[in-house]
């Protein structure tokens, strides 16, 4: 079976300006959302204190919120979690109450309304380790794309690093403006899956550039231009970049069905990630590269005489 | 042609061979058992307790599945969890509070694996269920509180030495000396910085004050003592909740991480983790009309009396209400020898302490003092020595009717009794039994699900050279479980994931491969030549997308923590696996299974399509 019967090169690069516009927009819009609707940090990163309860029979949210709320603790969220009988109840820090005691509390009133209620997790996390979080997850993301810069700028050229990294930082950027959008939980998995991508998308971009540079190299393509050489890079590996996604795009899609609550929002990070992956990396990158200028002289060093071995 | 050496095919084989038996472990599963150990090392765990245990089940008729000495305890299996609670309660009765009787799960692997250190991996809280906590040490509070002793000791020395001061303030983290004239600065400076060397001290010669600050190396080891004192009182404290397998660990500067799986009462548990215990001394009433009415049920006026938990069994002693002294002004307790080479414990006070031990060592020659820890209102005396002479100097010697192992003991108890700053809870996480064991259905499920629809796509799409694929990846699965049961990894839900994220991403390489054969085949190169063009033009890009995501994978590594971190680790071994598995296991495929056709005129590798010229 081939799945991929393409008999010209298609040119990628004359479609530059459509993609880099509609980038731009989802971009645009990803960093509106962000920025107007922000993102639902879970408890991790905000402090405060998560219980997941489990009944025998559906739950009544509207009666577990009340009880919730006579307790005074401020602002708390009861939402069900995958099933009806499933309930997540979600309270905030407040300075001068022991949250160490909280969560009796609310099992405490929560068993007095309903005996078959039962305690499946608590979360509690102090205020003082959420910034903490944030921080680091910033400082890992920053080093990840210097890494990555710096390991392709080596192996490369400056200019693929550059347009790597943008076409990587723009995945990123729609992954979080998704979650920012639908109001999905951001938590520390998540971060964890977003991460990941940054490091699997660019793979892509490699696979694309490793073939790009070898046109380059070939004595039969000498003639042409780079748009062209470049067509013809996305072409030849276009088969092997569906494939590859689809598969591990299997694997998490199977997270996502099979996983239950708890991989749900690393699951869909990586979804979304992967799909956005494969556009960027070809449509993205590529015309970032060219429009960086790069060019056959960039690719072959007289100095290094022997031929890289490439898809 | 196509063909390995024979070394390359032993590795191949022996990397097998290695990564079944280590993931061997984990396919067992557990049985119940029921774990003997104790606190003390006077009361140690040896075949004469393993007769006990025995003899007690037997009286109950409970036949355990297979008894075991393991280091410092006695592990007992049983064949179900019922089993395994009745023989608790048959143990508990049997031996009494001395020891620490625990639930636990042990690996059902046979004997044969776990002489070749094959263990299961260790299943984190998410997975099976517990309690963590983050604790955060109050270290203003530990300097506060030396900074205390360190103005009692100024003024003491200064009395001693008869320099006359005004007043000693202290003003957060430093001290200040009020004197009258320069002449009493200079004296007082003389003698504050010959008896604490550890104060940095500046002198004000306009207004006749003294400054005293703490040497910034000083403050460093009060706050990592602080964080260990803490640590070894967490220990104490969780021994008695009698978790199986607790982790106590330090987490940064000044946090410690507390994880005592299998635990579900959450409120006895912090409960005990937050309490704070104190040491007394007090003096022993050993007349003996005085002890036999106490002992009758009549405990005169002013007296309490107390349990004493010795190697010899338990006694009663009766001691005078008043506190002497308590541990606040000890310093320091190490277990060693006296003169004699009898076992002793060795105490350091501090000059309040010390003083005010001399005098009562002074006025009391000849009677027994007791050491008393106090903790959640019960009381309980650690050692009650006969005081020989007057003592000073502040440096005590408890000697006498003890053996190395109580020595320990009490030093322990003397030093871990009490916290050294008090600690806050600044994150807790707790995860039912049954949420835990749904957890690992479903992460195993999902992992499952998505290798199934991965190996039959690649099946249909590459034929053979799809097997191949499918195979090699189920090596990964292999090797990837054989390194983290290797490297007893703490196995959690987002490990699981980082399982299935590097098995959806290991299949690139494969892709990668089979591609590039099938492109070469395209342009019509022979099929042994194909083979080797496509792996070694594919060896390259593999390469370099697999640093690209490890260079992720380690900044994950570095900067995560808690879920990250689990997440991370087998990321990171995840892709270092795929790497050998993809190319190495694969190819070992392909040339078992072409490199011996001379003559190969097409590769069972799907469809190859030609554009038509």
């Amino acid at each position: 079976m081939e799945l991929f019967r393409i008999k010209r090169d298609i040119p990628f690069m004359s479609y530059g300006r459509l993609t880099t516009a509609i980038s731009l927009i989802t971009f645009i819009l990803a960093v509106f959302f962000l920025a107007t609707r922000g993102l639902n940090y879970s408890v991790e990163f905000t402090g405060g204190t998560v219980l997941e309860v489990q009944y025998q029979q559906s739950a009544d949210l509207n009666l577990i919120r009340d009880t919730v709320d006579s307790l005074k603790l401020g602002e708390a969220t009861v939402q069900s979690l995958g099933s009806s009988s499933d309930v997540m109840i979600r309270l905030p820090n407040k300075p001068g109450t022991t949250s160490a005691q909280l969560s009796e509390k609310v099992m405490g009133l929560l068993k007095a309304k309903d005996g078959t209620v039962q305690l499946r997790k608590v979360d509690f996390v102090g205020p003082s380790v959420g910034e903490e979080l944030v921080s680091h997850g910033l400082t890992a993301a920053i080093l990840v794309c210097l890494g990555i810069m710096a390991y392709l700028a080596l192996r490369f050229e400056w200019r693929f690093a550059v347009s790597a990294i943008i076409a990587n930082m723009h995945d990123v950027v729609i992954i979080l403006g998704c979650f920012a959008f639908f109001r999905w939980e951001f938590s520390l998995t998540v971060l964890a899956g977003v991460l990941a991508v940054l490091g699997y998308s660019v793979n892509e971009s490699v696979v694309v550039f490793d073939r790009i540079r070898e046109n380059f190299r070939k004595p039969g393509l000498r003639g042409k231009s780079t748009a062209s050489i470049i067509d013809n890079a996305i072409t030849a590996t276009m088969s092997r970049t569906i494939i590859t996604h689809f598969s591990t795009e299997m694997m998490v899609v199977s997270m996502l069905v099979f996983g239950g609550p708890a991989l749900h929002g690393f699951a869909m990070a990586l979804t979304i990630g992967i799909v956005f992956g494969i556009y960027s990396s070809v449509l993205v990158a590529s015309p970032i590269a060219l429009w960086l200028g790069v060019s056959r002289e960039h690719m072959i060093k007289p100095t290094k005489p022997k031929e890289e071995a490439v898809v | 042609m196509n063909r390995y050496p024979l070394w390359k095919y032993l590795v191949i084989a022996v990397a097998l061979i290695i990564a079944t038996i280590y993931t061997l472990p984990n396919f067992y599963g557990e049985t119940p058992a029921v774990q003997v150990s104790s606190t003390r090392q006077s009361i140690p765990v040896d075949t004469a307790l393993m007769g006990r245990v025995e003899e007690a089940l037997k009286a109950q008729n409970i036949s355990p599945d297979g008894l075991y000495l393991d280091g410092s305890s006695l592990k007992i299996r049983f064949k179900d969890a019922d089993t395994q609670i009745k023989a608790r309660d048959a143990i508990q009765r049997a031996l009494g509070d001395s020891y620490i009787i625990a639930l636990n799960l042990l690996p059902a692997s046979p004997q044969w694996l776990a002489d070749l250190k094959a263990y299961p991996m260790f299943l984190g809280l998410d997975l099976r269920g517990g309690v963590h906590f983050l604790l955060q040490v109050d270290m203003q509070a530990a300097i506060d509180k030396t900074m205390e002793r360190y103005a009692g000791d100024i003024r003491r020395e200064l009395k001693n030495k008869q320099v006359r001061y005004g007043t000693i303030k202290r003003n957060g983290n430093v001290l200040e000396v009020q004197l009258r004239d320069a002449d009493t600065l200079k004296a007082a400076q003389n003698v504050v910085s010959r008896t604490l060397p550890t104060l940095v001290l500046n002198s004000d010669d306009a207004n006749y004050k003294l400054t005293a600050t703490l040497k910034p190396e000083e403050v460093t080891k009060i706050q990592s003592d602080a964080v260990k004192q803490n640590i070894s009182t967490l220990h104490n404290r969780v021994n008695e909740l009698g978790t199986s397998e607790p982790i106590i660990q330090q987490a940064g500067p000044n946090r410690i991480v507390v994880e005592l799986p299998g635990i579900q009462d959450t409120a006895r548990a912090k409960d005990i983790i937050g309490r704070t215990a104190t040491l007394e001394v007090r003096m022993v009433e050993d007349d003996q009309g005085k002890v036999s009415d106490a002992l009758a049920g009549n405990i005169p006026a002013g007296y309490d009396l107390l349990d004493e938990a010795t190697s010899r069994g338990d006694s009663k002693i009766l001691v005078k209400k008043d506190v002497e002294l308590t541990g606040d002004n000890i310093n320091d307790a190490q277990a060693g020898f006296d003169e004699n080479g009898a076992p002793a414990v060795h105490i350091n006070l501090d000059s309040t302490g010390a003083s005010i031990f001399r005098q009562v060592t002074a006025e009391n020659i000849g009677k027994r003092m007791a050491m008393i820890l106090v903790e959640k209102g019960r009381a309980e005396v650690v050692t009650a020595p006969v005081i020989r002479s007057e003592i000073g100097g502040g440096r005590v010697q408890i000697s006498g009717s003890m053996n190395p192992a109580e020595a320990n003991d009490t030093a322990l108890l003397l030093r871990a009794g009490s916290l050294a700053a008090p600690m806050n809870i600044i994150e807790e996480r707790t995860v039912g039994p049954s949420l835990g064991k749904e957890n690992i259905e479903k992460g195993f499920h999902s992992t499952l699900w998505g290798f199934a629809a991965i190996a039959v796509f690649m099946v249909i799409y590459y034929g053979v050279f799809g097997v191949f694929s499918a195979i090699s990846l189920a090596v990964n699965v292999f090797l990837l479980l054989a390194i983290l049961s290797i490297l007893q990894a703490t196995l959690t839900l987002p490990g699981i994931a980082a399982i299935a994220l590097a098995l959806g991403m290991a299949i690139d390489a494969n892709v990668l491969i089979n591609e590039r054969i099938r492109e070469e085949l395209r342009n019509g190169v022979p099929p042994h030549s194909a083979i080797q063009a496509g792996y070694g033009h594919a060896w390259a890009t593999i390469l370099d997308s697999n640093v690209t995501t490890l260079i992720a994978g380690l900044a994950l590594l570095i900067f995560g923590t808690g879920p990250v971190r689990g997440f991370a680790v087998v990321h990171c071994i995840g892709i270092l696996t795929s790497m050998f598995s993809a190319v190495l296991v694969s190819r070992g495929l392909v040339n078992l299974w072409y490199g011996r056709r001379r003559k190969l005129t097409s590769l069972a590798i799907g469809q190859v399509w030609k554009p038509e010229k």
